[in-house]
Formats: structure tokens, C-alpha cells, sequence
């Protein structure tokens, strides 16, 4: 009996970090080793450059620090939305919106704007709770909608949110109590600038006193590593305990859950929670990082590139939307610009030798092979949905299931032969109708249900 | 409102509903004997599913009243309050269920889909899953346990990490009452079990059902169009037609009822017996 004894139980796995270290099998060594480049390279990245292998770094496209951040904090919100879309099926386009409050959290307490200067480390934890209340009150409303009407709803809101950003920025109030005249709640068109990095008081070579912003990227990526590694071990717990396996039950089919015992309604709200708590690290880091957030920064694009992400990594597999992050964010950030340096100037030139065609011209004079990160998303996804529809790490079984494959190795247990034969066995005790024997069961006598609580 | 006699296990009222114009179930007594296999019966369309489902709490009824082990499910209770219990409640309650067309999760393995069904029999929130505290790996040791133990019993040992998608029909069958087994049920509700299995499979899995009842104390309601597969194993039969109860008894009274003949068979055989 192969099975019981092999440690795929995938999802039911309860083993510790050593444990995992220890497993042949296991892909943290992998991670850790993955952990420890980054780090390094980080540390080393503005040496490197300028020393000797200035020349490879200079005809390679390397991702520079700040690149390596923005890939960090967009894999913590696919991670999130993750949780939403591939844990608990529900298909939400408007993630951007609790982003929103996670990031605007951030500024209310740590800006100027209001002359609250909370520190970050506090502040962070109060964005979390914030988007994570904005998840389950935006999410309450979306509870009996299913499928493209909860798409179109969320939608909403993920338009609402900034615009309520870029208009409350003079509130005129006169009820009872509340007099507001011309007060600045968000900062309008112009945004929250600047906003109080996070700052520890430790001195070094870096100064009196450590600040995690971009004016001292090292830092702030190790930070949001740390945020995104809490993030990822946050999900795979989550993905593992009884609250996971509700989620994904509704995710396969709403009806046979709430007839298991599910409750549909509070655990639909959890998925939304903390799904969205997780943009609460995101916009709480986003905000102090590069110490102003603007209205724009949380368009409609967002929720659809986090998507786009998720698809392209694997819905529902945790290293596989934080690998379609990475990869987004660093042909968007990194790849792009840098091809961008070899054909920008000939299709500008292109486009002044060209005679004058309207808009062509133009759009050709100021190309800018960045401000087509959209088309090569809509590419990929084209790509993807032909080759490869599972993504690029999928969980095994969407893997199957978009392939047509029946029971295989790396899907459930043992190897093929192991698999035939317990089916023969199983067939021959079933040929046997002695069913009164059937019932005998294979692991002691059953306990008796009524002796339940 | 009369109290049900401890004996009983389900008692339903009255229960009736309506969807618009069309009256689906009408006016329907119905009492399940605690430890018993009751059956109900009715030709397609009769009705059955939607009572069934009033039971689960997937529908709500129009009227009447279900009192499940001394607690009103549906209806007003004995203090005048109405209740409407909601699926998941009715599960808490003790009432577990298979479905006519298979719904299990496809995408989960067999283990996986056990463990669903054992859900409101734990106890860990998610703040510790998290955190996981000895308390939390014990009560998922127990929860991994047990389900083995019911896919042994359901003789799905060997197909834990299957997923459920992968069984053969046969084992999708018996894997979904495992699952309902795992959420603790005194009353185990089967919807047209035999339904696209052949007659061997069918004389299989009834004998199957009545070996659950003897070793795990359970009570069966079973629902079926096929008049055959009840009447070797149900204590008592209630046939339902256009909604409303035409029979009620014994398979063998049931069985020479010329309605129930009737309703089955149409007016000419009634006379034949």
C-alpha cells in the first residue's frame, strides 16, 4: 500500500520547514538557494555594476534593485488575489481597490496630509487590518453573485476606489456635529508626497539610522522579501488547514459544500479578507517605499496585469503566481526597457524620415517600446491560453485536467504499475460480491459516528 | 404542534411547496424511525427531489414543518418562532446527503474530498493554521485518520490520492457517501444511489446500504424512481405522486397498492396486480 505511506498528500501535508529541508523531494532547498542569490545580488548589485563586469551588465538585461522590489511587492499581490481567484474560485477584478485602502491607510497615518506620523512598522499592521475589513465589506454585497455578475461587481469597485482617491480632496460637511469645510482627505489629483519611510533607529554605514525607501533600495528590497516570504508561508498554511480545503470545496462546487457542512457565506468572506489583507502589506510598503502614492498608480491596469499574472504563473499554485509576477513585472521593468534601448531610436528615426501619416507618424516619432507592456501582456496570455493554458507551475491538477490526462505519476500515487495493480485488486475484491465482508474496513473497527458529540 | 416521540427520528408536517403555479409537493406527513431504511418513491417528477431538498435545506418550504432529533429544522418550532435552516446548518444538525447526479469535488483527491465532508467536525480556525499550534496538528492527525478509516470502510483505501474526477462511477458512487458519513450524520439521505449503475451494481450497492445501517447505527432515507432496489431492503415506503403521498407502508403493502400500481403502470395494469 504505497499510498498511505508516500508523502503526496499533497495539499495535507503538515510537515515542518526541517522536515520539508530534509525530504528528497522538496523544492525548499531550491528556494532557500534562490533566497540567498537574491540576497547577494542585492547587496552586491551596485558594486557589480561598476566594477569589473560592468561590460556583461551593461549587454545583458539585469534587473536592478528597484526592479527586483517592484517583482517583491507584485508577488505579494498575487499572492492575495490568489487567494480570491485560485483558492475560492471567485473571479474578482478589482483587486486594485483594496490596494487602495492598504496604500491610502499608509498615508492618512504617515504623511504629512494629516500630520499623523505613526511609525511604519506600526502602521503596516493597521493596513493590513484596514484592507482586510475593506475585503469583507465589498465582499458582503458580491455573496450571492456568482461567476461574471461577481466579476462585473467587483470591477466596480476596483473603478470607484480610485476615483473616491482623486475626489475626496475637498469634503464640504455640515451635519450636526461634523463641520468640514474644503477638507483634504486624500490629496486629490495630486496625491500623498511626500510619505514617511520606514526607518529603524540602527546605525552603520549607512547612516544614523537605517531607512527602507528608494533612496536606499538594498534595504527596502530586504524588507519586502521578508513581507513576501511572511506572505507566502501565510498562504501555504492557509492552503493546508481545514479553511483551504472549504475554500477550494466552494471553488468546485458551492452547493455540494454547503451540503457538507460549509458554511458558504463566512468562509466566502474569509477568502475575501484576507485576500485583500494581503494589499495591505503591499500598499502600506508601496506608499513608504517610494514615500508618495498618486491616484493613477491604482488604475484599472492593476487588477488586470495581478491577473494576468496569476493566470500566467497557475491559478491556485502559490510558487507559480509569485514566479508569474517575477516574470511579468520583470519583462515590464526590466526586458523591455532594455530592447527598448536598441529600437526606440531607429523607429523614432523611422518615423521622421517617414512623410507625414496621421497618427502613425506621430506615434512613431515618440515611440516607446515601455508603453507596450499592454500588448505584450495580451501576447503572453495568447501565448499561454495556446501552449501552455495551466501556466508555468501549475498545481497538478489543472495540469490534468487541461490536458485530458487520466490518473498519472506525478498526479496521484506510485508509479503506473503500482497504480494497475491496485485497480486489478480493486477489481477482483468487487468481482467478489460478498459485500457484508466488504464492509469490514481496512484500519481497525470504525469508530461509531453516534459516539460524536 | 406535537412533540416528536423519541422514536422518531425525522418527523415532517404538512410540508408543501410551491414554485409559482405549480404545486411540486403537497400537504406531505413524513416520519423516518430512528435506525430504520425508509424509501421514497414516486415516478419521475413526483416530487421526491424537491422534498429532499426541503429536508436538506436547499429549499425552503411553503408550508409545514420538519423536526429533525427533537429540533425543528424547518417551520414554526414548538415556541411559535420560524426557523429556516440553511444547508450547512442542517449538516451541523446531523443530516448528511449524497447527490442524484454525483457532486463531489472533482479536483480534489478522495482523501481531500473526505476531509471536506469532516469540516464542521473541527474545531481550528484559520489564525491557526497559521501558527499552528500542537492542538491544531493533533486534531488534523485525528481529522486524516478518520477519513482513512471511512475510505477503508467504503473500501477507497487504495484510491486515497486519487482525484475524484479519476474514479471509476462505481467509486464515485460510494466515495460521496463517505463523505457524507464523515459529517457525523444520525441520518444519511441517498438520492437515487443506484441511478446509471446495472442491475448487478445496483443489487451490489443496496446490500451495501443495509450493511451501513447495522455497523454504524445510522438512519437511511432513501430515494428512488426504481421500485425494484427499494423493496429488498426499506422497513417502510412512502410513494409520492405529483407531490402528494399515495402510500405509505410496508414494501409488501406498498407494493399491492392498485394507486401506487397505477401510478407506476398506468390505469389498465392496476387490475393485474
Amino acid at each position: 500500500m504505497t499510498a498511505q505511506n508516500m508523502p503526496s498528500g499533497g495539499r495535507l501535508r503538515m510537515a515542518g520547514f526541517r522536515e520539508r529541508l530534509a525530504d528528497p523531494k522538496s523544492q525548499v532547498p531550491i528556494l532557500v538557494v534562490l533566497i540567498v542569490i537574491a540576497v547577494l545580488y542585492a547587496a552586491f548589485y551596485n558594486d557589480l555594476r561598476q566594477g569589473v563586469l560592468r561590460p556583461i551588465f551593461e549587454a545583458l538585461p539585469f534587473p536592478s534593485t528597484n526592479v527586483l522590489i517592484v517583482m517583491c511587492y507584485y508577488g505579494i499581490l498575487a499572492l492575495g488575489l490568489n487567494i480570491v481567484v485560485g483558492f475560492a474560485g471567485l473571479l474578482d477584478l478589482g483587486y486594485v481597490a483594496f490596494y487602495v485602502f492598504g496604500a491610502y491607510t499608509t498615508a492618512f497615518l504617515a504623511s504629512p496630509l494629516h500630520d499623523l506620523h505613526v511609525p511604519w512598522w506600526i502602521v503596516v499592521w493597521v493596513a493590513v487590518g484596514i484592507a482586510a475589513l475593506a475585503g469583507v465589506l465589498l465582499g458582503a454585497p458580491t455573496l450571492r453573485l456568482r461567476g461574471d455578475y461577481l466579476a462585473i461587481v467587483t470591477l466596480g469597485f476596483g473603478q470607484i476606489l480610485p476615483v473616491l482617491a482623486r475626489n475626496l480632496d475637498n469634503i464640504n460637511v455640515d451635519i450636526g456635529p461634523i463641520h468640514l469645510v474644503d477638507f483634504n482627505l486624500t490629496g486629490g489629483n495630486i496625491g500623498v508626497n511626500p510619505m514617511d519611510p520606514p526607518i529603524l533607529p540602527i546605525a552603520g554605514p549607512w547612516g544614523d539610522e537605517l531607512i527602507f525607501s528608494n533612496s536606499n533600495p538594498v534595504a527596502a528590497f530586504y524588507l519586502v522579501l521578508v513581507l513576501l516570504l511572511l506572505s507566502f508561508a501565510i498562504c501555504v498554511r492557509l492552503r493546508d488547514s481545514r479553511l483551504g480545503r472549504a475554500w477550494m470545496a466552494i471553488r468546485e462546487d458551492e452547493t455540494a459544500a454547503a451540503s457538507m457542512g460549509i458554511n458558504t457565506v463566512s468562509t466566502k468572506l474569509l477568502a475575501f479578507g484576507l485576500g485583500a489583507s494581503f494589499s495591505g502589506f503591499t500598499g502600506a510598503f508601496f506608499g513608504a517605499y517610494s514615500t508618495a502614492i498618486f491616484p493613477e498608480s491604482f488604475n484599472f491596469a492593476v487588477s488586470i496585469s495581478i491577473l494576468i499574472m496569476i493566470v500566467l504563473g497557475g491559478m491556485g499554485s502559490l510558487r507559480g503566481v509569485v514566479l508569474g509576477a517575477f516574470v511579468i513585472r520583470y519583462l515590464s521593468d526590466a526586458l523591455l526597457p532594455y530592447l527598448g534601448s536598441f529600437v526606440d531610436e531607429p523607429i523614432r528615426g523611422l518615423g521622421n524620415a517617414l512623410p507625414d501619416i496621421p497618427i502613425l507618424t506621430q506615434r512613431l516619432q515618440e515611440f516607446h517600446l515601455t508603453s507596450y507592456n499592454f500588448l505584450l501582456y495580451g501576447l503572453i496570455l495568447i501565448l499561454m491560453m495556446l501552449y501552455r493554458p495551466e501556466g508555468l507551475l501549475p498545481v497538478a491538477t489543472r495540469k490534468a485536467e487541461l490536458h485530458g490526462l487520466g490518473i498519472s505519476e506525478e498526479v496521484s500515487l506510485g508509479t503506473s504499475d503500482e497504480v494497475a495493480e491496485a485497480a486489478t485488486d480493486e477489481a477482483a475484491e468487487l468481482q467478489e460480491i460478498d459485500l457484508d465482508e466488504g464492509l469490514e474496513p481496512t484500519t481497525g473497527e470504525p469508530k461509531q459516528p453516534g459516539a460524536g458529540p | 404542534m406535537t412533540a416528536a416521540s423519541p422514536d422518531l427520528l425525522l418527523s415532517a408536517r404538512g410540508v408543501t411547496k410551491r414554485f409559482g403555479g405549480l404545486l411540486a409537493v403537497s400537504n406531505v406527513d413524513f416520519d423516518i424511525p430512528r435506525g430504520s431504511i425508509v424509501s421514497l418513491i414516486g415516478p419521475n417528477g413526483a416530487g421526491k427531489t424537491t422534498f429532499f431538498n426541503m429536508i436538506t435545506g436547499l429549499y425552503t418550504p411553503s408550508d409545514g414543518s420538519i423536526t429533525f432529533d427533537g429540533k425543528t429544522l424547518q417551520g414554526r418550532n414548538g415556541g411559535g418562532k420560524f426557523v429556516l435552516s440553511k444547508p450547512h446548518e442542517v449538516v451541523r444538525a446531523g443530516i448528511g446527503r449524497t447527490f442524484q447526479n454525483i457532486r463531489l469535488f472533482g479536483n480534489m483527491t478522495a482523501l481531500e474530498n473526505v476531509l471536506v465532508g469532516l469540516h464542521h467536525t473541527l474545531k481550528g480556525h484559520w489564525w491557526e493554521a497559521v501558527y499552528r499550534p500542537k492542538s491544531l496538528l493533533r486534531e488534523e492527525e485525528r481529522a486524516l485518520a478518520r477519513a482513512r478509516e471511512l475510505l477503508g470502510l467504503m473500501r477507497l483505501g487504495k484510491r486515497e490520492n486519487d482525484y475524484a474526477r479519476n474514479l471509476p462511477y462505481g467509486d464515485q458512487r460510494r466515495l460521496e457517501i463517505a463523505r457524507a458519513l464523515a459529517t457525523d450524520c444520525k441520518l444519511l439521505l441517498l438520492d437515487e444511489p443506484t441511478a446509471g449503475m446495472n442491475p448487478n451494481e445496483t443489487l451490489e450497492l443496496t446490500a451495501f446500504v443495509r450493511g451501513l445501517r447495522d455497523r454504524l447505527n445510522v438512519t437511511i432515507l432513501l430515494i428512488e424512481h426504481d421500485m425494484k432496489v427499494v423493496m429488498g431492503i426499506s422497513e417502510r415506503v412512502t410513494v409520492l405522486d405529483h407531490g402528494e403521498k399515495i402510500a405509505e407502508g410496508t414494501p409488501q403493502e406498498v407494493r399491492a397498492n392498485p394507486q401506487v400500481i397505477e401510478a407506476y403502470l398506468g390505469r389498465g395494469a392496476a387490475g393485474h396486480g
